[in-house]
């Protein structure tokens, strides 16, 4: 608690010693200044962790010229992202196409604004704090499209319509598996949400067997809906140049992938808070460490976790893509609703927890059995090559 | 009246305005984007928040990309040739306008925040929201998904593919 | 089972990720050029100029004989013969080069002109890092560029220099022979003119 205390001490003296006036527009730039360079600088680090821990993984070296170990490679980065010559097609709609990477910029920057970052550590205290999340996420979906018509070709808007179905089709499963926790929660707060996961790991609602395939759906639709590997067909260089982010250059392609990140942190931040307890540590003894490290600890550990993935995982294709969001995902997320309120309906219990764990693997296997039977996932036999006439 | 419920107030009125007047399809689309914005600000402003958002979340979430795709799919993203205004335009709308601003002044005028007469000082909570749709709307709320689930339906039987009949074999010609 | 394959994987790609710290199968780089991996011994690149001893423009083993240069398929030596002869291994007379050049930018590594040398003074190098600001003059390698020492040549090829060598001392043994042989048809020549004076005086 010392920690947070002591960053509302900082604030209130600020703000109390200021004029009358500006006291509103202070306490305002106060909470988001924080906020906003932590995560920036976060990206700048991650990009680089990114960079080097996807070399480790396919045999080689990350950067390592730069700094000692590279460290000095985002800052490069920047350097040659801000040097570069800022291209607009001629025929492009310049208002539009400037608009387009700021507004997505804007709305992944809204939603960290709801996050509870420490025990009264909230920027905004909003009472329907997951409805606003929600909702700037799906203003990034406008974004997208206005990057892809205002760039005056026809394959960005092509690549800006797959992007806006592909974010449209895993928005379900995304609110869907986060409403499962908001009903064991009771509120729609994520403060309240976060301190209803108060008292070490084994409250956490992660530990329950809809909290787990509710997480787990909730990260694989955190994947589709920040366009990361394997779902980034709209940043793929194969795939119709860059999809809509074709005719940008220079520092707006880059705000475009800092949108992304950001976005990535802000769904990270929000799988932290509504399944892994947010800023609460493991262990109740170890309280004394403050809430923010906790938080950023989880953050980081889940960002590694798609780092991972992306390399692992090749890219899925468009049509994969479709069907398992709405064959898959959506059905799990319907099934995972229902065992939550046999969890919740029967005590939360061991009955509950029995109940709840049988719906979810009947579920999975049947859900299994069912897609493993479509014609496109059954091993592939050649008519004419195996044939009695193929030559021996 | 506050700054900032005039700052709003404005920008939707201009945005809406210049939705109905600018020549760009796609533009009028987004100006209309921004004027749902603003209606959510105004949400916000009387502390309904769940209203706000889910004003945001629908309507610039939803409805604006469907408005945006209905564009693309049709012609409606081109340049439209415009018919020249004739005065017989001018008087037309003038009195559909008018009509609709008397209904909708007279409306304001009668509701029970204007006139004092009803409980202002109750503050709106999402429980609240939520108990009263389960227990008082329930009907409305069974109705509305009923209607959700056809639309679905629907959308999905349009988006099948069509049948493919199995090619019958044709009968040998030799006896 | 849906998840399975991607387990699988991601269980690969941790053991990629823990294995790179310490298992060198698993962190296959190279740091160049801080480390370079060891050049086979039959590596070659493009030619060089041997010669023998430690003094370059003496011991140059090239004659001018300019065959090389007729030989080269994309003709990037480029010969001028001197005028002033010198000795070779052999105790002979030869000419040699004013100018020896050979254009690396042109040359393919393609060896004709070591398999076409009599003298055994053109032989493939090594080094490939060649790298130069000027793409005309500063890959025009010239003889004193071009000239490096008979221990330079063990060090990169000791099988090719220690048959060369071999070579060179069949040469010199046949030379050796060759002038004993001469030497000895002298003296016995000699003895005889002697004997044929010798016995005259015993006529008168």
């Amino acid at each position: 608690m010392w920690f947070e205390d002591l960053l509302i001490q900082i604030k209130s003296v600020l703000v109390l010693n200021a004029p009358e006036g500006l006291r509103p527009i202070l306490s305002a730039m106060l909470s988001a200044t924080p906020i906003l360079s932590a995560f920036g600088g976060l990206f700048a680090a991650v990009t680089l962790l990114e960079r080097k821990m996807l070399g480790r993984i396919q045999n080689r070296y990350g950067p390592n010229r730069v700094g000692p170990f590279g460290i000095f490679q985002p800052v490069a980065d920047g350097i040659k992202m801000l040097t570069k010559e800022d291209i607009v097609p001629k025929t492009a709609d310049h208002l539009i196409h400037f608009l387009a990477p700021l507004l997505l910029l804007l709305t992944a920057m809204l939603g960290l604004s709801v996050i509870p970052y420490g025990e009264k550590l909230v920027a905004i205290r909003f009472e329907a704090g997951i409805v606003f999340f929600f909702a700037v996420g799906g203003a990034a979906e406008l974004a997208v499209f206005m990057a892809g018509w205002a760039s005056r070709n026809k394959y960005a808007l092509l690549g800006s319509l797959r992007a806006i179905a592909q974010m449209v089709s895993y928005e379900i499963p995304l609110i869907l598996s986060s409403v499962c926790v908001l009903m064991a929660a009771g509120t729609l707060s994520l403060d309240e949400v976060a301190k209803s996961q108060s008292g070490g790991m084994l409250s956490w609602y992660i530990m329950t067997p809809w909290g787990l395939m509710g997480c787990v759906l909730f990260l694989i639709a955190t994947l589709a809906e920040v366009n990361r590997s394997p779902f980034d067909i709209p940043e793929a260089e194969s795939e119709l140049i860059a999809g809509h982010m074709t005719e940008y250059s220079g520092f707006k392609y880059a705000v475009f992938f800092l949108a992304e990140f950001v976005a990535m942190f802000a769904m990270c931040a929000l799988t932290a808070t509504l399944f892994l307890g947010g800023y609460h540590p493991p262990l109740p003894i170890l309280a004394f460490i403050p809430g923010p490290f906790w938080l950023f600890a989880k953050l980081m550990v889940l960002v590694l976790l798609f780092i991972w993935i992306r390399g692992t995982m090749p890219r899925l294709r468009a049509d994969q893509l479709m069907e398992f969001a709405w064959k898959f995902m959506l059905p799990m997320a319907v099934i995972n609703l229902i065992s939550t309120g046999c969890w919740i309906a029967l005590g939360r219990g061991s009955l509950g927890w029995g109940l709840s764990a049988l719906i979810n693997l009947a579920a999975y296997g049947a859900l299994n059995r069912w897609l493993s039977s479509r014609p496109n996932q059954q091993k592939r036999t050649y008519r004419f090559a195996e044939g009695p006439m193929h030559a021996a | 009246m506050t700054t900032v419920f005039c700052i709003t107030a404005l920008t939707t009125l201009a945005s809406a305005v210049a939705a109905m007047s600018l020549r760009n399809l796609v533009h009028c689309v987004l100006c209309l984007t921004v004027s749902f914005i603003g209606m959510a600000m105004v949400y916000l402003q009387l502390s309904s928040q769940f209203v706000g958002f889910a004003q945001v979340m629908v309507y610039v979430g939803a409805v604006a990309i469907l408005m945006i795709f209905a564009l693309l799919m049709t012609r409606g993203g081109q340049e439209l040739f415009m018919r020249e205004w004739r005065p017989m335009h001018w008087l037309v709308g003038g009195l559909v306008s008018l009509a609709l601003l008397a209904v909708l002044v007279g409306s304001i005028l009668q509701s029970p925040v204007i006139q004092n007469t009803g409980p202002v000082d109750k503050v709106e909570r999402v429980k609240d929201l939520g108990q009263s749709l389960v227990y008082e709307y329930l009907l409305p709320l069974e109705a509305l998904a009923l209607l959700l689930t056809v639309a679905l339906i629907g959308a999905a039987l349009i988006a099948l593919p069509p049948k493919q009949h199995p090619i019958k074999p044709q009968p040998r010609e030799d006896s | 089972m849906i998840g399975k394959g991607i387990l699988k994987g991601m269980m690969e790609t941790a053991r990629n990720l823990t294995g790179s710290f310490h298992d060198p199968e698993r962190l296959t780089t190279v740091s160049y050029p801080e480390e370079k991996i060891p050049a086979k011994e039959n590596a070659r690149n493009f030619p060089f100029l041997v010669y023998d001893g430690d003094d370059w423009e003496s011991g140059l083993r090239c004659v001018s004989c300019q065959i090389c240069e007729k030989e080269c398929p994309p003709q990037c030596i480029y010969i001028e013969k001197d005028t002033q002869k010198k000795a070779d291994f052999l105790g002979k007379l030869q000419f040699q080069p004013k100018v020896f050049d050979i254009d690396v930018s042109v040359c393919m590594g393609c060896q004709i002109c070591v398999e076409v040398c009599p003298f055994e003074s053109i032989r493939m190098d090594r080094d490939f890092e060649y790298a130069k600001s000027d793409r005309f003059e500063g890959l025009l390698l010239h003889k004193e560029q071009l000239a490096k020492s008979n221990k330079y040549y063990h060090q990169i090829h000791p099988t090719e220099a220690t048959e060369t060598d071999a070579i060179r001392e069949c040469k010199r043994q046949d030379h050796l022979a060759k002038e004993r042989a001469k030497a000895e048809k002298l003296a016995q020549a000699k003895e005889a003119a002697t004997k044929a004076q010798s016995k005259e005086p015993n006529k008168e």
